[in-house]
């Protein structure tokens, strides 16, 4: 009898949960939670790792605080979710955060099987091999042979036997899930190589025991574009969250940052003036406040700044912009009009 | 005249104060309800799935997995098919749970009689070797054990060589095997000829030994038809000697039989964790046989070694199998945490999969029947065998 009452119950809150599921669209969900749920990557130094304070810095944490900027006009109201590679995806899929920022490269199957969108790329990255000097490997065609270390459900993962068959080269992968524990083996020798998209390389190297025993080899064996993630099915989120990253770009092509965007708020450039809300309408037509993009700018920057701040230069990666340089300077950061 | 009286009560309860139709309605109301239960997820399910036009099926189980396994039983390469990706992790868990079993059995069963020993010494390292390995999580095990083997080992290029053949690096341990000849088929065929004689002799040997009392040695001559088939077998290919000698080319091993560090370290961490709960089986078994079988045994004059395997273990025995089974399936499970060190089981090609594919219910879906399908036959085995071991009430 017990047993009946219970399953009655079960029956019951099933139904009633579903029933209200369908309905709300994620930014009506974040505002009712009052918090934005982003899903990072637990560890990728410049891109989404946690300082000695148990602070997230990187990359991919300055764009999600710029989402949750443009919704709240705090920057702050953002919960971070740490996910593997293997993790990411159900995660967002069962609704578990509401966009994914992790250096995830956006592919055909992804958007489509998966029923995922990816907005525009916040990183345009590339998979390189890294390796110990002491081998004497100069390319990636002498690496005949090798047992090459990698994160499993990962493109690279793919993109290391695309290349490796291509060129006809015997293998030997070794998968390991945690970031940390793959990078131990691969420091440890368990590797000749460690494959993965340049930029993590770069951040790998920068934690070795002696970054400079370590290279990248020149070659690049693929293209990476990494973009936040939203589900299929809600376009209003999806517009947020792709034109919140367009910002970062437009603030950086019209001359905006985070020290000069109050005085900018004076100028009498009409397209300064929309894009800062100061002749309102875009806020309106995306669902949020007309100062949506002078909040993104004031707290978290433009994307120069928060590519310097992070991997820039002047930090231990020593990233160059490359591609990640605005359209107008050689690079492919083209932010679509504002209009 | 009783079947008159007993139409007569039931004619006169109602339904719902009979116990028994009671009880067969209740049944059938839960047994509607849980379908209907199972339905419902299963539709919601596949509802959602559409709304989010994320695929379901099996159908990518056909297509191209074009990623790269470490180690694999069979030929498999990244433009094999999902299917056999799944099937090179599936023989993986077997192997590292078949090898495991068999090894933690033998050294459960050492540390277990061990720590019985009147030995004080002994026993007392028997025991510290339980506490510990009990206490400390086999993951924890895990990742030590692959540590060890990472950070301490050389490289290939300075591997180390504990023996003739045999070399030690960080890419694991490379072991020199006779060169592939034909010969080594009619060996086998000769071991499994050796099995059904030595079937067939012990037979013999005991209906003769109930018939006239005469004791023939088995074990002895079973072991030399072991040995001695194959042996013979060997001489008349005209002993092939040839051997495959791994040797260092480029950055590794080639040749030979290389077994990988994620493998060792995962069988060394499942051994000698499980093996701490078996040694306990063991130990309650042996000791759940009464002192008085023993000195009765001895009393009628019984050497120790027959005392031992007449007396004492069929009777522990009945109490040591079934929760040795539990173990078993607890060591067959627990090989799942390879994943953790890079080992290419079955989760961890499932995990790969799943992502590649983006079809978690049905990867998920697969993972639990494949891990179903492991236990339940490790169970049917071991109860057919508990049965053969099982006390005989009369």
């Amino acid at each position: 009898m017990k047993d009946v009452k219970w399953f009655v119950v079960v029956l019951v809150l099933a139904l009633l949960s579903t029933g209200g599921m369908a309905v709300a669209g994620t930014l009506d969900e974040v505002r009712a939670r009052g918090v934005l749920t982003v899903g990072v990557n637990p560890g990728v130094a410049g891109f989404s790792m946690p300082d000695e304070k148990g602070v997230w810095k990187g990359l991919d944490i300055d764009t999600a605080k710029a989402i949750a900027a443009a919704v709240f006009g705090d920057a702050s109201k953002v919960k971070y979710v740490a996910l593997t590679a293997v993790q990411r995806l159900p995660a967002l899929q069962s609704k578990e955060i509401d966009a994914l920022c992790r250096n995830t490269t956006v592919t055909l199957t992804r958007e489509t099987v998966n029923g995922l969108n990816f907005v525009h790329p916040n990183y345009y990255d590339g998979q390189g091999f890294l390796i110990s000097k002491k081998k004497g490997v100069k390319t990636a065609k002498g690496l005949k042979g090798a047992t090459v270390c990698t994160l499993p459900g990962t493109t690279t993962e793919m993109n290391a036997a695309d290349y490796f068959r291509k060129n006809g080269m015997p293998w030997k992968p070794v998968v390991i899930e945690s970031n940390a524990e793959l990078n131990k083996a691969f420091f440890a020798g368990r590797c000749d190589v460690l494959t993965s998209d340049a930029s993590q390389l770069a951040a790998i190297r920068s934690v070795a025991p002696n970054p400079d025993d370590y290279i990248i080899l020149p070659e690049i064996i693929s293209k990476e574009p990494l973009a936040p993630v939203v589900r299929h099915g809600d376009d209003q989120w999806y517009d947020i969250v792709n034109w919140t990253v367009m910002a970062l770009i437009e603030a950086e092509e019209l001359g905006i940052t985070s020290a000069n965007v109050d005085e900018m708020l004076k100028s009498t450039d009409p397209q300064v003036q929309r894009f800062l809300g100061v002749n309102p309408g875009f806020g309106k037509a995306l669902g949020l406040d007309e100062k949506w993009a002078y909040n993104i700018i004031k707290q978290v920057g433009n994307y120069g700044e928060i590519f310097d701040r992070n991997v820039g230069p002047k930090t231990p990666l020593k990233l160059d912009r490359g591609l990640n340089n605005l359209w107008t300077k050689g690079g492919l950061m083209y932010a679509l009009p504002f209009r | 005249m009783r079947g008159f009286k007993d139409s007569a009560i039931s004619e006169k309860i109602p339904f719902w104060l009979d116990p028994r139709k009671r009880a067969i309605f209740f049944q059938l109301l839960t047994f509607c309800m849980v379908g209907f239960l199972a339905y419902y997820l299963v539709s919601n399910t596949l509802i959602n799935l559409e709304r989010q036009k994320i695929a379901s099926g099996f159908g990518f189980l056909h297509k191209e997995s074009s990623f790269e396994i470490g180690e694999s039983l069979i030929p498999y390469s990244a433009a094999s098919t999902y299917t056999r990706a799944l099937l090179v992790g599936a023989l993986n868990t077997v192997k590292v749970a078949f090898i495991g079993i068999v090894i933690t059995i033998f050294l459960g069963t050492i540390i277990g009689v061990a720590r019985l020993s009147s030995n004080w010494l002994v026993s007392k390292l028997a025991a510290i070797f339980i506490e510990v390995m009990q206490d400390i999580p086999v993951l924890l095990q895990l990742f030590f054990w692959y540590a060890l083997f990472c950070e301490t080992l050389p490289s290939p290029q300075e591997a180390l060589t504990p023996g003739a053949g045999i070399s030690v690096c960080n890419r694991g341990v490379a072991f020199t095997i006779p060169e592939a000849h034909p010969a080594h088929r009619y060996m086998l065929l000769a071991i499994l000829a050796g099995c059904v004689i030595i079937y067939l002799m012990r037979r013999w040997a005991r209906k003769r030994q109930e018939k006239t009392g005469q004791f023939f040695p088995t074990f002895r001559v079973g072991i030399a038809l072991l040995l001695g088939l194959p042996f013979v077998t060997w001489l008349t290919f005209g002993a092939p000697l040839k051997m495959d000698v791994p040797v260092l080319e480029g950055f590794n091993f080639q040749g030979g039989v290389m077994v990988s560090p994620e493998f060792i370290a995962l069988l060394m961490g499942l051994i000698l964790y499980t093996s701490a709960f078996v040694a306990e089986v063991v130990r309650a078994g042996i000791q759940s046989v009464s002192k008085g079988q023993k000195e009765a045994a001895m009393s009628i004059g019984l050497r120790p070694s027959l005392v031992l395997n007449l007396v004492i273990l069929p009777q522990a025995l009945r109490v040591i199998v079934p929760p040795l089974t539990s173990q078993m399936l607890n060591l067959t499970k627990n090989s799942s945490l390879a994943v953790a060190i890079g080992y290419p089981d079955f989760v961890s090609v499932a995990n790969t999969t799943i992502n590649q594919t983006g079809q978690s219910i049905e990867g998920v879906a697969l993972i639990m029947a494949v891990y179903l399908f492991f236990s339940l036959s490790t169970s049917a085995f071991m109860n057919w065998y508990n049965k053969r071991v099982a006390l005989v009430e009369r």
